[in-house]
């Protein structure tokens, strides 16, 4: 049989090491696998004995990119096992936080790491030269993102600020009026955004996707809600176990997902925006719809535009939750632990985070388990993987390379937080 | 007037990827005030925004290219890219290589962008810094020390003159 290899070097706009196979028999796509043959990095087992203080820092390790994500799942789960509601002002500031990491991570994976396929380039630096100020624009959105993260997580990557039951320490009001002129500013440039990345042009495609993401009804989400599905699920987080399934494959070291008795479904932007696109902020909501995306999107090039589109939500949001904050007579509610099982789920800039952990009477972890998005939607990236080349069989090979390195890009530049591989294999017989 | 930054990059609780961040912080007190001391952790946008409107920096990182742990290098990346593959410890896609390249493409590189590197040995979480790179660190600190610092009285002359 004849095998022909195509070794793809050096790819730093997807992380994760990772190896796509394709078997082609008579001029068509019998198999697709997308290998992740990383290490694993055992946070769940590394938790294990460790007080529930201790797991929202050691999970914000996780990933660089969107740290808020797992300390958020965190303390939601820990504070569903304790039985604690946070309320009020304590709530929209973690809405706040959670505004930040979704316009700094999304201005990250949008201007720097997706826009290049769009525009032919092989990176952000190559991009920069012919296109400067569409770049400054995504670094000062991604500034943006970040003072935000700074000023409540106390530094930018990996904050220290945020705990079970509220915050370590409270921002004051005028702190966050400081916020206000870069936010309007960033406003500005995400609409600038959306309607840059709107005349891009996207390839035909439409995938018949099972959308998972939270909803709720008050507010497009970050941090709370029912898990519901474009199948009509619609559960509280607590029945994630009951109703969604981790298994491995043995050609990958990552763990996949499916719906019990049911298939593969995709978690982030694309199923966020399907479940909740009534829910947006007015503004983002009239942008998506001047720039064509109407209340559903089914094709995964232009995740890249519903990206945009939640910055823009993201940036109203935090410009509206800082005009109605009132400082709070305490950082954090008070926290009794107690033996059990939480639940957390909370939408991370690439999609649904789901957290358990089993805790004692002191608080120490006893057992966790973390479903992070990438794993939800790694055997959709290789269904989409499979059904994009098979209508491009005839590019040139360096040419479909990037078309599947883009089809990756599509869902997630983080196959699992690490460094940056994607080998292609191609076996033709 | 010259507007001198030197930027010590790295994370504190991987062993020898604290290096510049040393480095930096052996320097505390022993240069001329008008030049400024940060520490970073490498991200690409905000290392960006540090160097916008200086026109010299100093950039201090560890680095792994095979060489002797605690050897030092330096480069003028004024002129020609860092060899990328020496630079690729970063946690993130984006680190100190585009950060220099992004600079350049947009127009925002100091007129003078110098990187000097340690070779690192331990990369290990919690590790302290192995002996090698303990000594390289204040080496480094030395002869930044002398080298900004006859630059910093050099700029303090011209100033009194003016």
């Amino acid at each position: 049989m004849a095998r022909k290899t195509i070794r793809v070097g050096y790819l730093s706009r997807v992380e994760g090491e990772a190896r796509l196979e394709v078997t082609i028999r008579d001029g068509t796509v019998r198999a697709a696998r997308l290998a992740i043959f990383e290490s694993p990095r055992f946070f769940e087992a590394l938790l294990r004995g460790r007080h529930y203080d201790e797991a929202v820092d050691i999970n914000a390790r996780i990933c660089g990119i969107c740290p808020v994500a797992y300390q958020m799942s965190t303390v939601h789960a820990v504070e569903d096992a304790f039985g604690i509601r946070v309320e009020g002002p304590l709530r929209a500031l973690r809405r706040l936080v959670y505004c930040g990491e979704w316009i700094e991570s999304h201005a990250l994976h949008i201007y720097m790491l997706h826009a290049p396929d769009f525009l032919g380039f092989e990176s952000a630096i190559a991009m920069a030269r012919e296109h400067p100020q569409a770049v400054s624009r995504g670094l000062a959105l991604k500034k943006a993102g970040n003072e935000i993260l700074a000023r409540l997580g106390g530094r930018e990557i990996h904050p220290v600020n945020l705990r079970v039951g509220g915050f370590y320490r409270l921002p004051r009001r005028r702190e966050l009026l400081r916020l206000v002129d870069p936010l309007e500013r960033a406003r500005e440039l995400a609409l600038e955004t959306v309607r840059w990345v709107a005349g891009f042009d996207f390839p035909d495609c439409r995938r018949p996707y099972t959308f998972v993401a939270l909803r709720h009804g008050g507010e497009y989400p970050f941090n709370e809600g029912r898990i519901v599905s474009s199948d009509a699920l619609d559960v509280p987080v607590q029945a994630y176990d009951a109703r969604f399934e981790e298994y491995q494959v043995p050609y990958s070291t990552a763990l996949r997902s499916r719906i019990r008795g049911g298939g593969h479904y995709l978690t982030g932007p694309l199923a966020r925006y399907h479940l909740n696109a009534d829910l947006l902020r007015p503004v983002a909501r009239q942008a998506a719809a001047e720039a064509g995306l109407g209340g559903s999107c089914r094709n995964p090039f232009m995740s890249i535009l519903v990206r945009a589109v939640e910055v823009l939500h993201a940036c109203d949001e935090a410009l509206a939750i800082i005009a109605g904050y009132e400082e709070p007579d305490r950082p954090a509610v008070p926290v009794v632990p107690r033996a059990g099982v939480g639940h957390g789920a909370t939408e991370a800039p690439r999609g649904l985070l789901y957290h358990r952990y089993l805790l004692d009477d002191r608080g120490l972890v006893e057992e966790a388990r973390i479903v992070p998005p990438t794993a939800q939607n790694q055997a959709v990236i290789e269904e989409d993987l499979v059904a994009h080349i098979g209508d491009a069989l005839d590019l040139p090979e360096e040419r479909l390379r990037l078309r599947c390195e883009q089809t990756v890009r599509n869902h997630d530049p983080c196959i699992s937080c690490a460094t940056h591989f994607l080998k292609l294999e191609l076996d033709r017989a | 007037m010259e507007r001198i930054l030197v930027i010590g990059i790295g994370r504190m609780e991987r062993g020898d990827d604290a290096a510049g961040r040393l480095v930096v912080r052996a320097l505390a007190g022993r240069l001329p005030p008008v030049i400024e001391l940060r520490e970073e952790t490498g991200e690409a946008a905000h290392l960006l925004e540090c160097m916008a409107g200086r026109t010299v920096a100093h950039l201090v990182d560890a680095c792994r290219s095979g060489a002797e742990p605690g050897t030092i290098r330096r480069f003028d990346v004024s002129a020609a890219p860092l060899p990328r593959r020496d630079f690729e410890l970063s946690t993130h896609g984006l680190g100190l290589v585009e950060a220099i390249e992004l600079a350049r493409a947009l127009d925002q590189l100091p007129r003078r962008c110098l990187v000097h590197a340690i070779e690192g040995e331990c990369f290990d979480l919690g590790a302290p810094p192995s002996p090698r790179v303990a000594a390289a660190i204040e080496e480094l600190a030395r002869r930044l020390e002398a080298e900004l610092t006859a630059g910093g009285k050099a700029d303090a002359r011209n100033r009194s003159g003016s």
